[in-house]
């Protein structure tokens, strides 16, 4: 368990205690007020040196990552790997020696095997390595960016700030999660942070996309997605990719939508208050109706916009150790 | 090459007792046992003080990669590996490129190890090119001396091809090897399927998929009444399974690797592609049945499936590497651990690592057509000298670069571990001294 980020790679969030977690949220609500002002940059990693290497194409998430590397003037190596010499045979170490050789402080990488992060951390122990998903494994900035959207829709009921009230709005929340937990990096990120910050936390999901083991998980399993909906505060849903309902995981997309879709006709049975998340791309009327992403209980466009202060934070306490002017 | 050798000083081994006894090799036999021999002439003697000298270890399961995959390792560098590890004689495994599933294949590979230091036998493919549809020509290649046939790498998948593969090498007196994992419930997996797998995002290999196999071919040989061989038995289950089956009177035998009764999946933990292995390292409980079941006797041998891989290929990323881990240099002194260390029953590690392997791969009595002599007999005077004279508390810590493999992937590097071949003498010949193949 870390008790900061600070210096620290970010690979699996739950390797963050919870005032680790804390002070991620924390310190990404600072730059949210950057993000606000005229000129957008500090210079807290001026002269540093972030690369930006997503093995699998996420034009989302790099863009997200450069843009707040960019704002600390980090100085961004943009590595487009997915189409370069990688897919000619080159391993995981030479690529990531070559970049090294280039003299950087961080990586910020995206790869479709599990662990590729914690290799590469192992390969390059100099150079601070934060994961913007591996696998199956985590997206431990998705995690951040979600729980930090949830504090501070919580915090602002309350008329509160988010940095004042710590983790205290999780405890007793009750977040469901649905979709394919099995093969989603974010489900297990999500898991880390709701859990490590105190809420409790439920998976809906059909038997084929719930991950081995899942009973050893600290969550609880529900059967019936229609009977948990009504117990719970934030309904976190992920994303069902197309090839898992041709079949081979669930009969196909509509009897997913069936089972465990978040259509409006559930939406409607639901409390007013009930928070509704989606880290996106969306399949609309697979695992979300287009009416309940677009409807006020979706926070799914702050979620996208805390992305960039979410990653400013990580980079700004994992590369600059959270020292530095700005 | 000095042509006489005398070991002096140690413990032999024999079937069922064990004494003190000086031992000469001349012209490729044991020609004396006896309390105190001198050395005359130009012998070479091998001090084998608190060392037993016991048949030369055999390995069922050697993957030496040559023809296809010399970067790996050849037939000369992974005999010389067996060498050092005690070894007097190796199976090759079928998994080459292409795979040996033809009598020119299978010639090649026994010419080659006719140049090397020890006895490399081969095993042929079941399938033509381990496809699984089509039976290979293994009446030829058993009249060259092929006496084991595996597709290993994978198992036969089809139940009706290993159904027909099972009758055809009945009559033939060869015993057919199972790698035993369902295919269909292993296609993407990469460690032992559970919690762990499900925490850090890796697609599992289920121990029941080991089990289902075993089963199935349990009931195939029930059926056919051929002899089958189980390949690294993982699980305490499938052991649990052949061995029961023993018991009924099936002619079955099973193999354990080393890494399986040494390391548990934990290691995979840190996405390391070094512990990567197809199957794949299990729980922590079935480590611990695998090494009671060492002890107990429920399985036949203990079988190296070294597994060279070159280096770059295990920087990949986890789901990409390839399987497989090292094994030939370091398999006696892990097996001597697990049997009690000091207090190990030196019978049973010579059961477990010479004799009955011998037996399975029928290597008892040699074969004249390949050049092939026999192994895992007694170290008596007119035997075939084949022998090991092992040091079980020698302490030596692994290092892959010293290797005589061309692979360096090994899991134990750094580890120090007890137990270790000072000589190994092959038909007479002393291939290995003090960790250095000769």
């Amino acid at each position: 368990m870390m008790d900061s980020l600070r210096g620290q790679n970010l690979l699996d969030l739950g390797e963050l205690s919870r005032s680790a977690l804390i002070e991620v949220l924390d310190t990404a609500e600072s730059f949210v007020e950057v993000n606000r002002r005229v000129v957008k940059k500090v210079p807290a990693l001026k002269g540093r040196v972030v690369a930006s290497l997503f093995f699998e194409e996420s034009t989302r998430t790099r863009l997200s990552f450069e843009t707040a590397a960019k704002r600390l003037s980090a100085d961004v190596l943009s590595l487009a790997v997915a189409s370069s010499s990688v897919k000619k045979g080159e391993s995981l170490k030479d690529t990531i020696a070559t970049i090294e050789a280039l003299g950087i402080d961080a990586v910020v990488m995206r790869h479709r095997s599990s662990g590729a992060a914690v290799q590469v951390a192992r390969f390059v122990p100099h150079v601070r390595v934060i994961n913007a998903g591996d696998g199956l494994h985590q997206h431990p900035t998705q995690g951040l960016l979600d729980a930090f959207t949830l504090r501070s829709v919580l915090a602002e009921r309350r008329g509160e700030r988010g940095r004042d009230t710590g983790a205290e709005l999780f405890a007793g929340l009750r977040v469901l999660i649905v979709g394919d937990i099995r093969h989603s990096r974010v489900a297990r990120s999500d898991v880390d942070a709701y859990v490590g910050l105190g809420a409790t936390v439920s998976l809906a999901a059909p038997g084929t996309l719930l991950p081995e083991g899942v009973e050893e998980w600290p969550v609880d399993v529900v059967d019936d997605f229609d009977e948990s909906l009504a117990r719970a505060d934030v309904i976190g849903v992920l994303r069902l990719q197309h090839e898992r309902g041709t079949g081979a995981f669930v009969p196909s997309l509509s009897e997913f939508t069936a089972t465990h879709g978040l259509t409006a006709a559930r939406v409607a049975r639901l409390s007013p208050e009930t928070i509704i998340m989606h880290p996106g791309p969306m399949n609309r009327g697979v695992e979300i109706d287009a009416s309940v992403a677009d409807s006020p209980a979706s926070v799914i466009t702050r979620q996208v916009a805390n992305g960039v202060p979410v990653r400013m934070a990580v980079l700004y306490l994992s590369v600059a150790g959270g020292e530095g002017a700005w | 090459m000095v042509s006489e050798l005398v070991l002096r000083g140690g413990t032999v081994i024999r079937h069922h007792d064990a004494y003190r006894a000086d031992v000469r090799v001349a012209e490729g036999r044991i020609v004396q046992v006896a309390p105190s021999i001198d050395a005359t002439g130009g012998a070479r003697v091998i001090d084998a003080r608190g060392c037993w000298i016991g048949p030369a270890l055999v390995d069922l399961h050697a993957h030496l990669r040559e023809p296809g995959l010399e970067a790996a390792e050849t037939i000369d560098s992974g005999a010389r590996a067996a060498a050092v590890g005690g070894y007097g004689a190796v199976v090759a495994m079928p998994n080459t490129e292409p795979a040996l599933d033809s009598v020119a294949l299978v010639a090649f590979v026994l010419a080659r190890g006719a140049t090397t230091g020890i006895d490399v036998a081969v095993a042929g493919a079941i399938t033509q090119g381990r496809r699984g549809e089509k039976l290979a020509p293994i009446a030829e290649m058993a009249a060259l001396g092929v006496r084991l046939f595996t597709d290993d790498g994978a198992g036969v998948a089809s139940a009706e091809v290993m159904r027909r593969a099972l009758r055809y090498a009945a009559p033939l007196g060869v015993r057919l090897a199972q790698h035993c994992e369902e295919p269909s419930m292993v296609q993407d997996g990469t460690m032992n399927d559970g919690p762990l797998a499900g925490r850090l995002g890796l697609v599992g290999r289920p121990a029941l998929a080991e089990e289902l196999m075993v089963l199935r071919d349990l009931e195939l040989v029930r059926a056919t009444g051929a002899k089958m061989h189980f390949l690294h038995l993982s699980t305490a289950r499938a052991i649990g399974l052949v061995a029961a089956a023993r018991r009924e009177g099936l002619d079955v035998t099973a193999e354990v690797a080393p890494h399986h009764f040494t390391l548990d999946e934990s290691a995979c933990s840190d996405y390391d592609p070094l512990f990567k292995v197809n199957p794949p390292l299990r729980s922590l409980a079935d480590v611990a049945a695998l090494r009671a079941a060492l002890r107990a006797g429920d399985v036949d041998a203990v079988a190296t499936d070294h597994a060279p891989h070159a280096p770059e290929s295990k920087d990949l990323a986890f789901d990409e590497a390839p399987a497989g881990m090292l094994g030939l240099e370091h398999a006696a002194a892990l097996t001597l651990e697990a049997l009690g260390g000091e207090e190990a029953d030196a019978h049973q590690f010579f059961s477990l690592l010479s004799r009955r392997p011998a037996a399975i791969a029928q290597l008892r009595a040699g074969d004249a057509r390949v050049a092939l002599s026999a192994h895992g007999g007694e170290v008596a005077e007119g035997e075939d000298a084949n022998v090991v004279v092992f040091d079980p508390r020698e302490s030596w810590t692994v290092d892959r670069e010293r290797l005589q493999s061309r692979a360096r992937n090994t899991p134990y590097h750094a580890r120090t571990l007890r137990g270790r071949a000072r000589a190994t003498i092959v038909r007479g010949r002393l291939v290995a001294y003090d960790g250095e193949a000769l």
